[in-house]
């Protein structure tokens, strides 16, 4: 089991308490197509994906991340508990969505930008060593289940 | 690679960089990634570190030597290729690690600057510098 620091705890809480899920979501995604396009292979009914413009405008690709992100604070509130939380997903992405995990620590660097673009300073090195930690222990969660 | 469109993309963020952020990434790949600091045994990585600050400059001039040779990388950081396969030898998996923390750097201090396609051209122009200098490892 992952051990969390009561600082640890802090720095993700008030980041996330000042997170729009929505905005940050869709932003996230967006730039996990664009940076990585290989992963857009996930997203052949998305519509158009054909450029930067395209993705960041497209509904679905918000809608996605919107989604992706609600599931993200899932994980925040069962930091003690993350892979019995997150069994059923990591089943989902194996069985059914044969999602690469190497996808889930992608998505977790491409976040973390996304907070020291939004943050700027207040994303103190502190900050980013927490959530290095935490996308880090949700992706592993998130492959827990692969088979 | 990196189209046209990057490259001016790249010039034009590293002209609003600062030799600091060298530092300030070393210093956050060490809070991030614990494991990178066995490459320095020697060096005081305390805060606020003048040896961590010295090293953090001479990452950044290294990069911009690669910003301004961008069409000929190979050649340009064929020294620092050398350096790293021959001496230093860190294991390439490093590279990725102080790119992250690099990147988190510009975006801190560039804000909504580092666009979605900022951030995609130097993801892409620093996965080019590493695979130089890991070209000569064997």
């Amino acid at each position: 089991m992952v051990h969390w620091t009561a600082e640890e705890k802090q720095l993700i809480t008030s980041v996330w308490g000042k997170v729009s899920v929505e905005e940050c979501g869709a932003e996230a995604l967006a730039r996990l197509l664009i940076v990585y396009p290989w992963t857009q292979r996930f997203f052949d009914t998305f519509g158009n994906l054909s450029s930067p413009t395209a993705i960041i405008g497209n509904p679905k690709v918000r809608a996605h991340g919107k989604k992706v992100l609600t599931s993200f604070g899932d994980a925040i509130k069962n930091l003690d508990n993350l892979k019995a939380t997150y069994a059923k997903l990591s089943e989902l992405h194996c069985e059914k969505l044969h999602v690469d995990p190497e996808n889930f620590r992608l998505l977790g660097d491409i976040l973390i930008i996304v907070l020291a673009a939004h943050f700027t300073k207040d994303f103190t090195p502190a900050c980013q060593a927490t959530w290095q930690k935490l996308v880090g222990v949700v992706a592993h969660a998130l492959a827990y289940k692969y088979h | 690679m990196l189209s046209a469109e990057e490259k001016k993309l790249i010039q034009s963020v590293w002209a609003k960089t600062q030799e600091d952020f060298g530092g300030e990434a070393l210093c956050r790949m060490f809070v991030s990634c614990p494991q990178t600091k066995t490459y320095f045994p020697h060096f005081d990585l305390s805060p606020g570190s003048a040896q961590v600050k010295a090293h953090g400059k001479k990452v950044m001039n290294a990069l911009s030597t690669a910003v301004k040779n961008v069409d000929n990388l190979s050649q340009a950081l064929s020294e620092l290729s050398n350096l790293h396969a021959y001496n230093l030898r860190v294991d390439p998996v490093n590279f990725k690690l102080l790119s992250q923390s690099l990147q988190v750097v510009l975006a801190v201090h560039l804000g909504k600057d580092y666009t979605p396609e900022v951030h995609s051209a130097f993801d892409k122009f620093l996965s080019a510098v590493a695979a130089v200098l890991s070209e000569k490892y064997r």
